[in-house]
């Protein structure tokens, strides 16, 4: 068949949930998804409820006392971690946690979870690199967003009444804020999808990004297409989250 | 990030001014310099233990082969930057020719143009760096390529939009008014208006690129054996890890050092720009 057609054939099936054999092992590469899939769900699952609480806060907190000591050093430490490949995150993480602390494995052995210690120690690690990843780059987002609104004339006006500090930020400022805090939360969530990819490789992950690099590595084509599929789905998903959420919060985007 | 800038003491601002770009120019002068000054043969294997510490004659050690660990990240640091400079060129060129022709032509051509790149976005790095590999297999040149594609529509995008912005000014509606011609118009009197924001970007692009090609060549996809950049070093020696081995903190950091510095650098030329980051 012309690459044409045969294209279309594979968008055909993969619409149906067929995305075909592996090349390696022969097996349907939808089987070999959907047992790994589950996995990373929760990995990526566990990491959201972790990170956009923390990120909020430090991104409001730093937003209301800018200029201040705090401020700063939350600043310069988003910028490091933005800066820095996740790898270099795990790496630290393993070599403080693991190797001196030795509080947890360096490895996320699934099979051997009893009971919810076990599960805490299993997933702190990815969890933990994971977080600091998204938070960095949330809380900046967040901060800037916030620090926008806080400049703006009503939250003058608001100061020059007397209103306190606390008062202008939850009450004044905050429910503004809110479009684009949402739109940073769904844009920084789709950093995850970088992230797991680094995080399930360095710690033996059984998700879908580590089966997508191990197939990648044996070129098995197949399989890494439907990985990619997946992945740049879940992406765009994130990414119109984002856009939603910032017409839904600013009548002035709905136009055009 | 203007904000936390001004806030800060001016002597300590002044520091980060020196010593950011002073990292990034040491950088680069290992990278020109770096066969004339490394120690030892970096695929020599030395007469050493394996993920030996500091000493005095391996000065940071060695690595999973008992190879002396200066020699490799000063042979990586030609790598990486050679393949990042090369990689954010082409990419910044293409963009800042294609957001010219853009802006300048205006009409379907730009419509086009913007939506096609639009939808080049929306495939994650990573994801499209994996993919390329997987088809086409990895080398340096189609590194330099897959790189430079993947960060064309982000600089395209700056670009379009600062040269639209300065279009509208008075002198290029003068110059249009005179009569010149559109190319006239794009390189005498839009682009020299837009070099600073430009220049920023090109930092950040640059940031973003190594970034993605040590984590490529960390997945073990970038740079292929024998040759190894700064990520393939942190994998090769991640099984030394559990051991605390310095063969892969050192190459890390030495990726930490570079893209800290340069963001700084960018930060510290360019304050007050409002920074769009794409990943």
């Amino acid at each position: 068949m012309p690459p044409f057609q045969r294209y279309l054939a594979w968008l055909g099936k993969l619409m149906t949930g067929d995305a075909g054999l592996s090349l390696v092992n022969g097996q349907p590469v939808a089987a070999l998804i959907g047992s790994r899939l589950g996995n990373s769900l929760i990995l990526a699952g566990v990491t959201a409820l972790v990170a956009v609480p923390l990120a909020l806060t430090l991104g409001i907190t730093s937003a209301v006392w800018r200029g201040s000591l705090y401020d700063r050093v939350v600043g310069a430490s988003t910028v490091m971690v933005v800066s820095v490949p996740e790898f270099l995150v795990a790496s630290a993480a393993v070599l403080i946690f693991a190797v001196h602390l030795q509080w947890v494995p360096a490895l996320s052995q699934l099979g051997r979870i009893n009971g919810l210690f076990d599960a805490i120690r299993v997933f702190a690690l990815p969890v933990m690199t994971l977080t600091f990843v998204v938070v960095a780059q949330m809380a900046r987002m967040t901060r800037a967003a916030l620090v926008d609104v806080l400049s703006s004339s009503y939250v003058e006006m608001a100061r020059l009444k007397g209103a306190s500090q606390m008062r202008i930020v939850l009450w004044h400022a905050l429910p503004n804020a809110i479009g684009p805090i949402a739109n940073a939360i769904a844009f920084s969530l789709s950093f995850l999808l970088g992230g797991v990819i680094i995080v399930e490789t360095i710690f033996n992950y059984p998700g879908i990004a580590k089966l997508m690099v191990d197939g990648v590595s044996t070129r098995d084509l197949p399989l890494v297409q439907a990985c990619a599929m997946l992945f740049c789905a879940a992406y765009l998903v994130l990414v119109t989250a984002a856009d939603v959420a910032a017409i839904l919060a600013n009548p002035r985007l709905r136009q055009g | 990030m203007a904000a936390i800038a001004d806030s800060r003491p001016r002597r300590r601002r002044n520091l980060t001014r020196i010593i950011a770009p002073l990292v990034v120019l040491v950088w680069l002068l290992v990278a020109v310099f770096g066969p004339a000054i490394s120690p030892y043969d970096p695929a020599g294997i030395q007469d050493a233990d394996l993920f030996e510490g500091f000493s005095a004659k391996f000065l940071l050690g060695t690595d999973f082969f008992g190879r002396d660990m200066l020699s490799r990240i000063i042979a990586g640091t030609r790598l990486t930057l050679g393949i990042a400079i090369v990689a954010t060129s082409l990419a910044v060129t293409t963009g800042l020719m294609l957001g010219l022709a853009a802006s300048a032509i205006g009409g379907f051509f730009d419509s086009a143009l913007s939506r096609f790149l639009d939808a080049l976005i929306s495939i994650p790095s990573k994801m499209f760096g994996l993919v390329v590999v997987t088809a086409v297999g990895s080398s340096v040149p189609v590194l330099i390529l897959t790189l430079a594609i993947i960060y064309v529509p982000g600089c395209y995008r700056i670009v379009r939009s600062v040269a639209v912005n300065v279009a509208a000014l008075d002198f290029v509606v003068a110059a249009r008014a005179r009569g010149e011609g559109t190319f006239y118009i794009m390189t005498r009197e839009i682009l020299p208006n837009m070099v600073s924001p430009v220049l920023a970007d090109f930092g950040l692009r640059f940031i973003y690129v190594v970034l993605l090609l040590s984590s490529l060549s960390f997945l073990g996809l970038g740079v292929q054996p024998p040759q190894a950049d700064w990520g393939s070093l942190v994998r090769e020696n991640i099984s030394g890890l559990a051991y605390g081995a310095p063969a892969v903190v050192l190459p890390a950091l030495a990726i930490a050092s570079l893209t800290i510095a340069v963001n700084l650098s960018i930060d510290s030329f360019f304050s007050g720009r409002v920074r769009e980051g794409v990943h």
